[in-house]
């Protein structure tokens, strides 16, 4: 048993991620997708907005979204508590900071527009689009990857 | 009892979120350095997986288990899919969490990652107020 509390190598975890896709369509019919849930608590924080995109959401018809989110804090909250021999390093030191904090609220804006911009994220998009064989996800992919490699290359350079 | 499978299946990726550690800024990092090929092999893989039970269910033309008909939602190309989707990247690689992981980030216990959360909320409403003067 000690393997399950080790880190999972690529081949067992990889595959296993991407068995969520079958597991949602065939148990519950719904396709996988999680930046949606951003939307749909800014729905619930605002029910008087006057803003189309959160006012016309159908949040409580796509509630299995927000159900789907709480039940990966949990999967988490167990896999770190219970199957992990070592803690794992989720964020660098420093990020605890005043400057790290800012980072962390910027790059959080830039991960919420840019998702809802793009109508999807790593799940929607990366795993879910491209295992339907959509161009627009293929192509959103790409530009998550443009974008994460121009922040890397102007961190690396001193700039940010 | 839909909604309780659902949050199953959300607690398996949660729990395999975290077991492949794509959740860690660490390995986000190595990824967008090309230091090692852990994400790539993962991502790969996943989509593998994806692709193959999604050609089956439509081949087969599987129904849910409580007989219902299976239809993915199709992704409709528009500017914001390349514009967002570099914007994204680039908070991708600040945070090192795309939103699965925010959510795995804060279940396992990481306090400053609802700090990402809360960004990522102020993000959606910035969309939903920009949104009629963006280009589509």
């Amino acid at each position: 048993m000690n393997w399950l509390l080790q880190p999972w190598p690529w081949y067992v975890s990889g595959p296993l991620l991407g068995l969520t896709v079958p597991l949602l369509l065939l148990m519950s019919g719904k396709t996988f997708g999680i930046s949606s849930s951003f939307r749909h608590v800014a729905s619930i924080c605002s029910p008087n907005t006057k803003l189309t995109y959160l006012q016309e959401n159908n949040w409580r018809g796509e509630s299995w979204n927000l159900v789907f989110v709480f039940g990966i804090m949990a999967g988490a909250f167990i896999a770190m508590r219970f199957l992990s021999a070592a803690p794992l390093a989720l964020l660098p030191a420093d990020y605890a900071t005043t400057g790290g904090m800012i980072k962390l609220l910027a790059g959080g804006v830039l991960v919420g527009f840019g998702t809802r911009y793009a109508d999807g994220c790593t799940s929607g998009h990366t795993i879910m689009g491209i295992s339907n064989l959509q161009l627009s996800s293929l192509i959103a992919t790409i530009s998550f990857f443009v974008g994460g490699l121009i922040m890397t290359a102007l961190t690396s350079f001193g700039v940010l | 009892m839909n909604n309780f499978r659902v949050l199953l299946i959300g607690a398996f990726f949660g729990v395999v979120l975290i077991k492949s550690e794509v959740v860690s800024w660490f390995r986000i990092q190595k990824m967008f350095r090309f230091e090692e090929a852990h994400m790539y092999l993962i991502i790969c893989s996943a989509i593998a997986v994806g692709a193959l039970s999604v050609f089956l269910i439509k081949k087969l033309q599987l129904q849910t288990v409580s007989g219902g008909k299976i239809q993915i939602t199709a992704k409709v190309f528009q500017k914001g899919t390349i514009i967002g989707g570099i914007l994204f990247g680039l908070g991708w690689a600040i945070t090192g969490a795309c939103p699965g992981p925010i959510y795995a980030q804060i279940g396992s216990g990481e306090a400053l990652a609802l700090l990402t959360f809360v960004g990522a909320l102020l993000g959606a409403y910035l969309y939903a107020y920009l949104r009629p003067r963006l280009p589509h």
